[in-house]
């Protein structure tokens, strides 16, 4: 075998200036001899501490191995066993704050860590053009409810319909995949990977019911009522706002409504599909998180001239993936560090034309141990802008929790759920993902549906049996 | 898919569709919504549950063709069907025995008024209601609303129904000579707005029914926000209805004309291909 390279096999993307105008997907993705390639570079370590690092604790080398052998049946069989959805996770997992940071190879100086991201996306990709064998398990072991089709109620219902339950998912909005449909932009998720990981779970015999909002079209004394347990994965759907003078300006949008607009509603295709987006020539993006980088490239890709994405911290801090950002960056997108809105700014007509921003300094560290940001007095300028995104943040899904007071929230109105065992307050409701954690990522929102669903499995169990005595 | 059982044209502009929709038409109550999706290139479009069937799971929705996807609607006939239905959405009205009220509908927001003054009347409300349009025969759901009222003003801007003149004008005559515990007022912004102005002056608390822009429904992207009592509140779930005078009219109007010219362009090019399909 040759020597590793220090750094990771690169992929193929497409280039910067084709990209940023068009909606199609940015990675290319490994091929084979590539994958082999950089699967050689794994060290395979006995106590691997990549796999303590991964939410969901996948074999890591163990998969590696196979690829390096050639073997992608058994790659994609070692990952089935600890993920549903592989091919979502492999491409919007943030590797370098888990498994990746702590990978050996990467330890020492020159080295860059194992892609293992890219590796696992290169197997599940493999898998999806494979032919499914479903092995039709007898549905009778309960009837389980499951309440939002994100990627943590996907989870929870795929594994308990492989291990018999009758499962039902009711989803408010008229397509599954949660954030993964509606906020994710197709340019780094593509829709048609989301749609098949979802068929993969339904050809297990879940069924999914679109249309259909717990608490308004159906109750959850209804839900009590007919099954034998239920899953609460609503997700952490609620867009904050600054409040900040000028927030009802039309141009003023929360990067909910933006990419719900784009992705969900298809609207970077208007006139094709009905919803319109606007059409921005200056844009700025309030925020540093994966829903900025995001909005910021959606923004550029609709046609916009700049697009500047002011930050209140400085570039250490940014919560957005490495990848993104570095993506964001080649196609042009303009960041303000140290900065926050203290306005918007209208013209006669009531739109928006320009944010009116203040300059921060780090001082003393906050609870979060990051140090905290200040305004520096007088330091106010405007940055032009016709358009305006706030993407800071989400808060709980309400509609389900303020018609069912029994279940017990925290201080911050989340799901007061055991995380042990995803169990709430009331018996047989179990709760997991972003409507427990607050905004977090796919992967512990699929680890919480791995984990509630062997629970749910046992709370059945053991309440059948209760029955029967 | 929800299959639409009944079509028919309520005046050039608005038409009316019973559709089968069974959960919502076992859940829905006066002053909650639908969004409806014609197919996955549609709009998701907010319209008001006008009535329900439970029996038959059926709803009826009325809607003013104003832009693309309404016209697109308006194509619809008995027998096709809906790619999505959902709902009921938003909180109900407040229906209780409040003593004598008063509803003002106007145009297409008669519809929206109508199940309020049926549950107001069967709440055992005195119910006196007002109802303006344009013109004669924009002024629907007239014997409907008749059935349920103590007594019933009808207004037109032209005279050629009732009295002339604006609803207001009705409101404050009636004012002037009764004593109102609670009013309502459901139509465009600006009509709304005047009702609040005038229920205001007469010291008689006022709801509204506000109709911004809406996608989801369901509280998930802002884009229905209002300023109500200086705080940031989503139409879809913490209204529709408001009390008029907490609310910011001027920012709910001009939110109102977000998207003019995108949708001129969409109701455009669908006119162009109507005219190329059907000569
Ligand atoms: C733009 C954006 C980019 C992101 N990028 C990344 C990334 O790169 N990497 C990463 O790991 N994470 C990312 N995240 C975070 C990640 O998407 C979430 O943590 C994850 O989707 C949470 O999953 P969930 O299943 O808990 O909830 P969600 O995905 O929010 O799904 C909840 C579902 O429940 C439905 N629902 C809500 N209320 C009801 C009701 N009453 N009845 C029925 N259905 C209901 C909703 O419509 C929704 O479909 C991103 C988030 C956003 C918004
Ligand atoms: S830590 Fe890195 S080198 Fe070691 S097994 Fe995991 S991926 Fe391979
Ligand atoms: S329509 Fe999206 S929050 Fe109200």
């Amino acid at each position: 075998m040759g020597k590793r390279s220090f750094n990771k096999t690169p992929m193929r993307e497409q280039a910067p200036e084709v990209r940023q105008h068009n909606f199609k997907e940015v990675a290319l993705g490994y091929n084979m001899e590539e994958g082999q390639l950089e699967a050689a570079r794994c060290l395979q370590c006995k106590d691997a501490p990549c796999i303590t690092h991964c939410p969901v604790m996948i074999d890591i080398p163990g998969f590696i191995r196979q690829i390096k052998l050639g073997n992608m049946a058994e790659a994609s069989k070692i990952l089935s066993r600890y993920t549903n959805l592989p091919a979502i996770c492999g491409r919007v997992c943030p590797q370098e704050k888990q498994c990746e940071m702590v990978c050996r190879l990467g330890r020492s100086k020159k080295f860059e860590p194992v892609a293992i991201g890219k590796l696992e996306r290169l197997v599940a990709d493999w898998e999806l053009d494979q032919p499914t064998d479903v092995t039709d398990v007898p549905k009778d072991k309960g009837k389980v409810a499951v309440i939002g089709a994100g990627p943590s109620g996907l989870t929870v219902a795929g594994d308990l319909a492989k291990i018999g339950y009758d499962v039902t998912i009711y989803e408010a909005l008229q397509a599954p995949g949660g954030v993964l449909t509606y906020g994710i932009p197709e340019f780094r998720l593509p829709k048609r990977i989301v749609r098949k990981e979802i068929e993969q779970i339904t050809e297990q015999g879940v069924k999914i019911e679109t249309d259909a909002v717990v608490g308004k079209t159906i109750t959850m004394d209804e839900i009590m009522h007919d099954f034998d347990a239920c899953y609460i994965g609503v997700g952490a759907g609620t867009p904050n706002f600054l409040g900040i003078p000028g927030t009802n300006l039309n141009g003023v949008y929360s990067s909910s409504e933006y990419l719900t607009r784009i992705n969900l509603m298809h609207g970077y295709e208007f006139p094709k599909y009905d919803t319109p987006v606007q059409q921005s020539k200056h844009v700025v993006v309030i925020g540093g998180g994966n829903v900025a980088m995001d909005s910021a490239r959606s923004a550029r890709r609709l046609g916009a001239d700049t697009v500047t994405v002011i930050y209140r911290r400085s570039s250490e801090e940014l919560p957005a993936r490495v990848e993104e950002y570095q993506h964001s960056v080649q196609e042009g997108i303009q960041y303000s560090w140290l900065t926050n809105p203290v306005e918007y700014l209208s013209d006669e007509d009531g739109n928006l034309k320009g944010v009116k921003c203040i300059k921060m300094k780090l001082g003393e560290p906050d609870d979060s141990g990051r140090r905290r940001p200040e305004p520096i007095p007088g330091s106010e300028f405007t940055i032009k802008a016709d358009t305006a995104i706030e993407a800071i943040g989400q808060g709980p899904n309400k509609v389900l929790l303020d018609t069912f007071p029994e279940l017990n929230k925290n201080k911050w109105g989340y799901i007061d759920a055991d995380e042990q065992t995803c169990a709430t307050s009331v018996p047989g409701v179990f709760a997991g993902g972003d409507i427990v954690t607050g905004a977090a990522t796919v992967i512990l929102a699929m680890g919480a549906g791995k984990i509630a669903a062997k629970e749910i499995d046992q709370y059945v169990k053991s309440h059948h049996s209760m029955a029967t005595v | 898919m929800y299959k639409i059982t009944e079509r028919t044209v309520l005046s050039e502009r608005e038409i009316e569709f019973w559709i089968i929709a069974p959960r919502v038409a076992a859940k829905a109550q006066p002053g909650q919504f639908v969004i409806l999706q014609v197919d996955q290139f549609g709009e998701r479009i907010p319209l008001t549950v006008c009535e329900t069937d439970e029996a038959s799971g059926q709803i009826r929705v009325i809607f003013q063709v104003i832009g693309k996807s309404t016209a697109e609607l308006k194509h619809l006939n008995a027998g096709d069907e809906l790619q999505d239905v959902v709902g009921p959405l938003g909180k109900p009205t407040e229906i209780k025995n409040y003593g004598t009220v008063l509803v003002v509908g106007g145009g297409v927001g008669i519809a929206v008024l109508y199940p309020v003054i049926r549950g107001l009347k069967q709440a055992g409300n005195h119910v006196i209601t007002i109802l303006g349009a344009k013109t004669k025969d924009l002024v629907i759901l007239r014997e409907e609303c008749a059935m349920y009222s103590d007594e019933l003003i009808l207004v037109t801007d032209d005279g050629s129904l009732g009295q002339k003149g604006l609803v207001t004008d009705a409101m404050k005559a009636v004012f002037a000579r009764e004593e109102i515990n609670q009013a309502w007022a459901i139509g465009p912004g600006i009509m709304m707005r005047y009702c609040t102005d005038v229920a205001t002056k007469a010291e008689v608390p006022i709801y509204v029914s506000l109709n911004p822009i809406m996608i989801d429904g369901t509280g998930m992207c802002g884009c229905c926000r209002v300023l109500v009592n200086d705080q940031i509140k989503f139409a879809c779930v913490d209204g529709p209805e408001f009390l008029g005078d907490q609310v910011d009219w001027d920012g709910f109007i001009q939110r109102m004309h977000q998207y003019h010219p995108e949708e001129e362009e969409a109701y455009q090019a669908y006119q162009e291909k109507q005219v190329q399909l059907n000569g």
